[in-house]
């Protein structure tokens, strides 16, 4: 299979980036935050991502879904990067979707994910950092369990319909086995759950599971065997979140190399001086390589690529995170200088694209965690 | 039922497999187990010539070429499927050389009938080694600038003056070299010409490099007789030739940033000097840091790389992004020496020892130093990424 879209995935590019774009500009992200909107994202926009059937992208179609991969569901996500548009895609549609996928729980969760009417938020995250150990532990209690621990960093976790909750069944925090997957419809009871606005003005919750009851159906796939759906939830959740950064960083490369283009100093374009010009010819050919990262880690998903060494899908979802963070930090920051003072401005977008780029950064690991684990697959 | 392509990839293994010496499937390590191929084989071992040759009858040294000029005559896909089963048995390239990288591509498209017959099958069978006659001691990055001359006497040119860095000139048979034929006109008072090293008035004066060895020369151009079947493309036309054939040394060149399949030399030569510690990392946690981070952008780089080629093959790559290959495979590759030698710590500081191979990663990475500077520095790149791709003014 070459290494670029084809016609099809082409065609869907071109919807997506006119859908997205005409419905969901920034100005549509900054409404939002200006309004200090409570839900953080338009619910009237994510039913039009329905009727779009980009909800459906990675369900299967003997579920209704379109049955395609994620490289179509990277293609819309870097629309999403590129507008900075609020949205539960990559959290519902894509991490969710994939975590669910063959177990009891995708019957009962994708016609509303494909209606566009249910949301689905990750509580994975027990830190500040994001790590491989999960403790919030589950306990059994009569016919299902009960769950005790905090979360953070879930993103849309203050109006999901759906939490998927990483917790521990057996064994220590930093065990690889004992780990199961939980769905836990919203409202249960003793659960607090806290929204924070961060830096992107995007909002992610903190959750405290103060003894929250589940039934045993709402185990994910097996009981201690997590890591199976928690693995396609992450691979799905990091790759998805490259892609959406991809599109962050492409977006501030093109603001930037047309600033260039416009701003005069000196009498002359600032564009025709060769400190400025070699440091964007430098971020156009990161972002390339950061492009490559992306596509090949969808490729390998989507060819069915299992293989947890460091020659398989896993680790190339691995280099296309921590590629991709390295490369969009250096497009949002060269964005910033060289739009100088201006760039500083609340008023112009530039800005907002260096926040976004920021929590994607964080979401799911950052460059330097991806790259330890990386080094821990080869060995080192 | 297999389809065709899976059909060619199981043909192309069994082949593959009956026909590649297992000498051949040893990681590269010296330039001795590179095959340049060239008139005198003398320093060829038995396994590399019949690995060569082998592969020089099928035309898979150049599978994507015609067959009627040596090639394979694959597609892109079929050319894929090669590459990556030679990948996976860790088939050695059975013949590297300009012909095939730089010379062959500019042939097929600016050549004429009789050219393309003369010289392409030769190259494939790496019978002929060519070397490139491009940079002058007054013109490196502005190449256009050259002087060497060549006047038109009739049925030949006449040819003086002299070129500087010709790689490996003193070891090839024939050059393709670039000639002022109109001193009045900087870009289109250029030809391009082919000529035998052995015409009278060629001679070759090697230059020691930093890393010890001297694998080019100052070229020295006395008289040489031309004849003028052997310009390729039009008279003072050779600009376009001579650019075309770059974009193809970049892309060659930017092919040094992927390191090579196998066990990673890098991982390997820290893991020997400094150890791992109780949970299995790299005793020396910076170092670690630092090869991992490296290790990112190497991966990614070689998405990219199968990226290019397959936009390459499918006519949709930026006719300016073998610049950005060039740029980022070289300073790639300088930052992979780096840390070599890094990791090697002062085993590998020895020049001349047995211990250290006679000082060959020291040498290998004094010689990545000149990745970023032959086929056009990494200025030079950038300065074409910016007003090629990105279209910034007045670059
Ligand atoms: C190992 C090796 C092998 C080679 N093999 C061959 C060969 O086989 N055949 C052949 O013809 N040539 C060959 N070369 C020559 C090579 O192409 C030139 O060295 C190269 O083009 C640079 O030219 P120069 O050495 O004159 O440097 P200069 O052009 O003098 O450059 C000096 C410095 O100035 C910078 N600079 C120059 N112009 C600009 C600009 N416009 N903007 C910003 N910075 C600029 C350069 O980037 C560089 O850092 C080889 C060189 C090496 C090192």
């Amino acid at each position: 299979m070459p290494l670029f879209l084809n016609d099809e995935q082409s065609m869907l590019r071109d919807t997506a980036k006119d859908f997205v774009g005409e419905k969901a500009p920034v100005s549509h992200m900054r409404k939002l935050r200006d309004d200090k909107d409570a839900t953080g994202f338009s619910r009237d926009l994510w039913k039009q991502f329905a009727e779009m059937g980009f909800t459906g992208i990675l369900v299967g179609e003997d579920h209704g879904g379109l049955g395609l991969g994620h490289v179509e569901a990277g293609v819309v996500l870097e629309e999403i990067g590129r507008n900075l548009s609020p949205s539960p895609f990559l959290s519902t549609a894509v991490a969710a979707v994939e975590a669910l996928k063959g177990t009891g729980h995708a019957e009962r969760w994708y016609p509303g994910i494909l209606k566009g009417e249910t949301v689905a938020a990750l509580a994975i995250d027990e830190g500040a950092k994001h790590r491989s150990s999960v403790g919030l532990k589950a306990e059994r209690a009569g016919n299902g369990f009960r769950l005790s621990g905090r979360k953070q960093f879930v993103t849309h976790g203050h109006v999901a319909d759906l939490l998927i909750v990483a917790a521990r069944t057996a064994g220590a925090a930093d065990d690889e086995a004992g780990v199961t997957l939980f769905a836990v419809p919203q409202g249960a009871a003793k659960m607090s759950v806290t929204p924070e606005r961060l830096a992107d003005s995007s909002l992610a919750a903190r959750i405290e599971f103060d003894g929250v009851e589940v039934d045993a159906d709402a185990v994910i796939g097996e009981v201690d065997a997590g890591r199976d759906p928690l693995g396609r939830l992450l691979r799905a959740g990091r790759t998805g979140a490259a892609a959406e950064m991809l599109g962050v960083g492409a977006g501030a490369m093109d603001m930037t190399v047309n600033y260039l283009k416009e701003r005069k100093q000196f009498g002359t374009l600032i564009g025709s001086f060769q400190a400025l010009q070699h440091r964007a010819a430098h971020l156009y050919s990161e972002m390339e390589v950061a492009r490559a990262a992306v596509l090949k880690a969808q490729q390998l998903l989507d060819a069915g690529d299992d293989s947890t060494g460091s020659g398989g899908a896993d680790a190339a979802v691995s280099v296309a995170k921590a590629m991709t963070g390295m490369a969009t930090m250096l497009s949002v920051q060269e964005g910033v200088q060289m739009h100088g003072g201006i760039g500083m401005t609340d008023e112009y977008d530039i800005g907002f694209y260096m926040k976004r780029q920021r929590v994607l950064a964080e979401m799911f690991g950052d460059a330097n965690f991806h790259a330890d684990r990386l080094a821990q697959l080869a060995g080192y | 039922m297999m389809s065709d392509l899976e059909q060619f990839r199981a043909e192309t293994r069994a082949w593959l497999e009956a026909n590649c010496p297992p000498e051949m499937r040893e990681p590269v390590r010296t330039e001795k187990d590179s095959v340049w191929g060239g008139r005198d084989q003398s320093a060829m071992t038995p396994a590399q010539k019949q690995w060569m040759d082998r592969m020089g009858e099928r035309g898979w040294t150049v599978p994507d070429w015609p067959k009627e000029y040596g090639g394979g005559g694959l597609s892109a896909a079929e050319t894929k499927v090669l590459r990556e089963e030679m990948a996976a048995l860790r088939c050695r390239n059975p013949l590297s050389s300009f012909g095939i990288s730089m010379l062959g591509p500019a042939l097929l498209k600016y050549g004429n009938e009789a050219q393309k017959k003369e010289h392409l099958p030769k190259i494939a069978r790496g019978e002929i080694r060519w070397c490139q006659g491009y940079s002058e001691p007054n013109a490196g990055s502005d190449l256009a600038s050259l002087a060497t001359k060549a006047e038109d006497k009739g049925d030949h040119f006449l040819v003086n003056g002299q070129k500087v860095w010709t790689s490996y000139a003193d070891n090839a048979d024939w050059i393709f070299c670039l000639v002022r034929t109109d001193p009045t006109n900087k870009h289109n008072g250029i030809s391009f010409v082919l000529f035998d090293m052995r015409t009278p008035g060629v001679s070759t004066k090697p230059i020691l490099l930093i890393s010890g060895y001297s694998p080019f020369c100052e070229t020295f151009f006395d008289n040489v007789k031309v004849p003028k079947e052997n310009l390729v493309g039009e008279l003072n036309k050779g600009w376009d030739v001579a650019k075309y054939l770059l974009g193809h040394e970049r892309e060659m060149i930017s092919g040094m940033g992927l390191g090579g399949g196998g066990k990673n030399p890098l991982i390997e030569g820290a893991r020997k000097t400094i150890g791992l510690d109780a949970e299995g990392r790299l005793a020396d946690p910076l170092l670690r840091a630092q090869i991992a981070l490296f290790e990112v952008r190497a991966k990614a780089f070689a998405a990219q790389s199968e990226r290019f080629i397959d936009e390459l093959k499918a006519g949709k790559a930026h006719p300016a992004q073998p610049s950005m290959m060039k740029y980022y495979g070289t300073e790639l590759n300088k930052s992979r020496h780096e840390l070599m030698m890094a990791a090697g710590g002062s085993d590998e500081l020895e020049w001349e020892s047995e211990a250290s191979d006679g000082g060959r990663e020291a040498r290998a990475w004094l010689r990545t130093k000149a990745n970023s500077i032959e086929g056009g520095t990494s200025e030079v790149q950038l300065n074409i990424i910016a007003k090629r791709i990105l279209n910034l003014p007045g670059a």
